[in-house]
């Protein structure tokens, strides 16, 4: 799915305008003037808003990322790179940046192609094909915080759905909340059961836009499904896949919902765990600058995870580019 | 976030789906997992919703709903942490003042970009698209610093009016409305007399409408759903109803079915938009407005 900026038709090209007797008055004014100002004056709510409340501080964090800054200590020193030279070197922040890179890897991996698979399912003749694909993005329309905490409660060490499961089938319970490899897969369960249906739609679309005689050759040439599907579909699909790598990557790098309730338990949430075991770069920030009032520090971090998102989308476009092949 | 709205001719004719291969018994066992999966944690919330605490803890754990939804309900609604009527008032009205803002300036400012032609248009176009891919958490910082300037913390307008029209929605309207509204009309109304702005109430409005809804249900689900932001700037006398849950999990983690009955109601009002609007979700998706 590419971005199509194709520009709109403009209507008839434009002809001569007839010369304007001079005195019809105000109202042929006004209408030049409505001509004229109207487009501006409709687009201009969208850019006030932004230009306040995003662009603005996306700007302002760069600044505020160069002091010392605490709101409830007052305290506001200059300090120029200095909290970005603390931040290559602080092993808080590294092990935080390796949890979200983990739990963004372990969800989004598996995601994707299951969502390639149902969306192979879904692309057939059959019965109640509506039916199923509501059943698919239901879990869209809950909210995370209510989800992370449903799941969370499945995950129960000891009164867990999951491990009462595990159990049944003759394994050892595990420890989903202690163990960091651990605590990474329950979380990224949580973000795959959300958005697995979503992705699988995404891919459904773009796989109904294919034209059935491409398969229809291939398997004259003998071809097999699984053939036709590697070969065909999903190259055919991979701009869709792109999309959804980068919208993925965008969402994974900056995971917070999830891993802050499943830290319910213990004393200070933003950890993500006793050991920091699963605590993402997005709860680092929120707890130094929203817990230990050092909101310049968090800005630093937050510009990091920026500097992160945009390398992550460059890594993997290129990455899904070269796989896939320029045929 | 990021959005691409297509015509709707884009390359799905009946005809291409002719070949369409039948489904296969391990098509539907597929499928039937699939939704088995994705149904089973909201069913799960139901069944523990409607339960009491020692038996939600009991091995093997119960599979079927009980009666005690009413009571859960109640002590949720009597809990002192959880500010769980007043959480849920505060989303209807942020939620849906959102909604409505949005739909309406993301409309205005789509129909410009749209069909109106100015100096600057597709540079300023790219300019909406620039927006959508910057992270929100990037900003909450100096955001909290403004909020804190202007005395917003801890009311409702803190949350309310930086997402009173996004990128996102502009760019959907826009690409919607190129494609929906003829030109000829636009013109027609113009010689009728219209002002622009007439002619987007009268003409452009009505034949936006089936993308506003689309628009709509996706920033109320978002708005609904908002949880750092309300997390950092709302405190837990003044909350949405995601941070009444959040108190919840805070401080009775080990009160299940509490917590679950407040998800339960917390989830409804989207549950309720899903069953009616179901399809219209679905399209959405699939004519690719996409949200993350």
């Amino acid at each position: 799915m590419a971005l199509d900026l194709h520009p709109a038709r403009d209507g008839a090209p434009p002809t001569a305008k007839p010369p304007s007797p001079k005195g019809r008055g105000a109202r042929r004014r006004l209408a030049r003037l409505d001509l004229k100002a109207a487009p501006y004056l409709f687009i201009s709510p969208f850019y006030l808003v932004f230009l306040i409340f995003g662009g603005f501080p996306l700007v302002y964090t760069l600044w505020v990322s160069l002091h010392t800054w605490g709101l409830s200590s007052g305290e506001r020193t200059f300090t120029g790179w200095d909290n970005y030279s603390y931040l290559l070197g602080d092993g808080e922040f590294w092990h935080a940046v390796v949890n979200t890179i983990g739990i963004f890897a372990v969800s989004t991996v598996p995601q994707l192609l299951l969502a390639l698979m149902v969306a192979g399912a879904l692309d057939r003749k059959m019965r109640g094909a509506t039916l199923m694909r509501i059943g698919m993005v239901a879990p869209l329309i809950t909210s995370t915080a209510a989800v992370a905490i449903v799941f969370t409660q499945l995950f129960d060490k000891d009164f867990g759905f999951v491990n009462w499961a595990i159990g049944g089938l003759g394994f050892d319970h595990i420890a989903w909340q202690e163990s960091r490899g651990w605590s990474w897969v329950a979380i990224s369960t949580m973000v795959d059961w959300r958005w697995t249906g979503y992705n699988a739609l995404i891919y459904l679309a773009a796989m109904q836009a294919i034209p059935r005689d491409l398969y229809e050759a291939a398997a004259i040439d003998g071809a097999s499904r699984l053939r036709q599907f590697w070969q065909i579909t999903v190259p055919l699909l991979r701009p869709t896949i792109i999309f959804t790598i980068i919208v993925s990557t965008i969402g994974g790098l900056q995971l917070f919902t999830e891993p802050v309730l499943f830290g319910s338990g213990s004393a200070n949430r933003m950890d993500g765990g006793a050991l920091h075991q699963f605590q993402t770069i997005t709860m680092y920030m929120y707890d130094n600058a929203f817990t230990d009032d050092r909101y310049g520090y968090g800005a630093a971090v937050a510009w990091a995870l920026f500097l992160l998102i945009i390398v992550f989308s460059l890594v993997n476009f290129a990455f899904v580019r070269r796989t896939g092949g320029t045929k | 976030m990021t959005l691409v709205m297509r015509g709707r001719a884009g390359g799905r004719s009946r005809g291409a789906r002719r070949g369409l291969r039948d489904a296969t018994p391990l098509t539907y066992l597929t499928l039937i997992v699939a939704v088995i999966l994705s149904i089973f944690p909201i069913y799960w919330m139901l069944v523990v919703a409607t339960r009491t605490n020692d038996v939600v803890s009991s091995v093997p754990p119960p599979i079927l709903p009980g009666g005690h939804l009413g009571e859960n309900v109640q002590r949720l609604f009597d809990n002192e942490d959880a500010y769980f009527a007043k959480g849920l008032l505060n989303s209807f009205i942020v939620a849906g003042s959102v909604t409505v803002s949005t739909v309406f300036f993301a409309s205005l400012a789509g129909f410009a970009f749209a069909k109106l032609r100015f100096r600057g248009r597709n540079a300023l176009l790219l300019t909406v698209i620039a927006t959508m891919m910057i992270p929100v958490q990037m900003g909450i910082i100096p955001l909290y610093m403004i909020m804190v300037k202007l005395g917003w913390q801890n009311h409702l307008q803190a949350v309310i009016v930086p997402f009173l029209v996004t990128g996102f929605g502009v760019f959907m309207m826009r690409q919607y409305a190129s494609q929906a509204v003829p030109d000829e009309l636009i013109e027609a109304a113009r010689v009728d007399g219209c002002t622009t702005f007439g002619v987007f109430w009268r003409v452009v409005l009505p034949a936006l409408r089936p993308a506003m809804g689309v628009l709509g249900l996706f920033t109320f689900m978002q708005t609904w759903n908002e949880f750092m932001w309300p997390l950092a700037v709302l405190n837990p006398e003044n909350p949405t109803v995601q941070l009444s849950i959040n108190n919840l999990a805070t401080g009775h983690f080990n009160d299940y079915t509490l917590m679950f009955a407040g998800t339960t109601v917390a989830v409804l009002p989207l549950l309720v938009v899903f069953v009616i609007f179901g399809r219209q979700i679905i399209g959405g998706i699939m004519e690719g407005a996409v949200k993350a």
